[in-house]
């Protein structure tokens, strides 16, 4: 309605995860590469010119300062989703029916980005795959870190070798929702302000 | 020492020309950013080198605090079968195996100094007479890849012991007979698997894995297991590492 304010679609605590989550991705995933290329898992290397850290050990010193960055922001999303009940309200239930409904939607131009505080079925999927990745990508990548301090953490993976391809996936994973979520947010520009503003 | 079949020494060539790529690097001041994707994102250069590495090299150091206060000193790393093995186990160095030094068995001499109460210096068969365990653990490069190898020497606590060392001084210093060297922390250094290795897969430690003797600590990343020492020291003070030194984190933990 036109002079009326849109309700606060993010509070604070979201929007100040958000931003801090993509910073500290942004750093981890271009040192990551870096720390890949030292001794690749497949055959292929990221070109380093987008890679971060310089070499090796640029790379580690970067990618074990922006833990930190990740795992704050991280537990300050996941603590204050859980406790507002955010998350149960915007991205349950999610059924396989209604993800088939939607992407179906999505694709002939029907699907409604009206009112950004509902989340049609894709998006709430997408957004529990990209937590649960994250989650993921912390827990695998404390079994590489510390494969003898967290045993029993990483046996859940495999073990250290286990843990390594598991952080890979959970990486790609990641960086191809970033993708998609970068593109759909470009394409819904109100959706870009209201995780700056709020509303 | 142990015989090398071709395939064997053809790995270990590929393994060494890999790890080359290393000291090839440039000053690590001025190629700790990279400024890869920072650059192409914003099109400048968005970070002071000197103040980022200033920065990153504080928390590196909090992370040394955090893995001190990480590592349990009973806990042990996982022990493998023999069938586990990863044959052949690579070699890495700062330079390639033909350059691994020789050391003359019969002349080596342990020197052992700082606070204990017995600074004799210790021949390879003293060494050899003491109480011997074998570990097979598995060896975690800090480039990522990981294997598995049977290492056989002395418990380095039992040694600590017997050469009455002050095990409250926080470090131990070692110097190598290639110019590497190494310190580590004084917990670790009392980890029942932390060995003075002798024996690689029940056989003299050949040179490129360390001969005389290396330090075996399975708790630790690959580089924090000098090879080839000449000489050990109980101290107040650390001295660094020839890696750590460059930038890589000093505790390096696993």
């Amino acid at each position: 309605m036109p002079g009326q304010k849109p309700p606060l679609n993010h509070p604070w605590p979201v929007r100040l995860a958000h931003w801090a989550m993509v910073l500290a991705v942004l750093m981890m995933v271009t040192s990551g590469w870096r720390i890949y290329n030292a001794s690749p898992l497949f055959s292929f290397r990221f070109p380093d010119s987008i890679t971060l850290g310089g070499w090796l050990a640029g790379a580690l010193l970067w990618h074990f300062a922006a833990m930190w960055l990740l795992f704050a922001s991280l537990t300050l999303y996941l603590a204050y989703g859980i406790a507002s009940g955010r998350f149960r309200k915007r991205l349950f239930p999610v059924t396989a029916g209604a993800v088939v409904h939607d992407l179906s939607a999505f694709v002939h131009g029907k699907l409604s980005h009206q009112d950004l505080t509902v989340y049609n079925a894709v998006q709430r999927l997408a957004y529990l795959v990209a937590i649960l990745a994250l989650i993921v990508v912390v827990l695998s990548g404390l079994s590489i870190w510390k494969p003898v301090q967290f045993q029993p953490l990483a046996a859940l993976f495999g073990g250290y070798e286990g843990a390594r391809i598991v952080h890979f996936a959970a990486m790609s994973t990641i960086v191809a929702f970033a993708a998609v979520h970068i593109v759909m947010a470009l394409s819904v520009p109100r959706s870009l302000l209201a995780m700056i503003r709020g509303r | 020492m142990a015989e090398l079949s071709k395939s064997d020494t053809r790995d270990l060539l590929r393994d060494a020309a890999r790890s080359l790529d290393v000291p090839t690097r440039r000053a690590f001041i001025r190629n700790v950013v990279g400024l890869g994707s920072l650059t192409l994102l914003t099109g400048c250069d968005v970070i002071d080198e000197d103040k980022a590495e200033d920065v990153l090299r504080h928390i590196s150091q909090f992370n040394d605090r955090v893995q001190a206060w990480l590592f349990r000193p009973h806990v042990l790393a996982p022990e493998y079968t023999a069938a586990e093995i990863t044959r052949p186990f690579p070699f890495n160095a700062f330079y390639g195996p033909a350059d691994a030094p020789y050391v003359d068995a019969s002349a080596y001499r342990l020197e052992v100094s700082g606070k204990v109460e017995n600074r004799k210096s210790w021949t390879l068969p003293e060494l050899g007479r003491l109480p011997q365990f074998t570990q097979i653990t598995r060896h975690v490069c800090v480039e990522g890849w990981s294997a598995i190898g049977s290492w056989t020497g002395v418990r380095f606590s039992d040694f600590l012991q017997r050469v009455g060392a002050d095990t409250t001084a926080p470090y131990v210093n070692f110097r190598c007979a290639d110019g590497y060297f190494e310190s580590i922390d004084m917990p670790t250094a009392l980890h029942p698997q932390t060995q003075i290795t002798l024996r690689y897969a029940d056989e003299t430690l050949p040179r490129i894995y360390g001969f005389p003797m290396k330090l075996r600590i399975p708790t630790k990343l690959g580089f924090k297991n000098p090879k080839h020492i000449l000489s050990m020291e109980v101290s107040d003070t650390a001295i660094g590492g020839y890696w750590s030194n460059q930038g890589y984190n000093w505790f390096s933990g696993l």
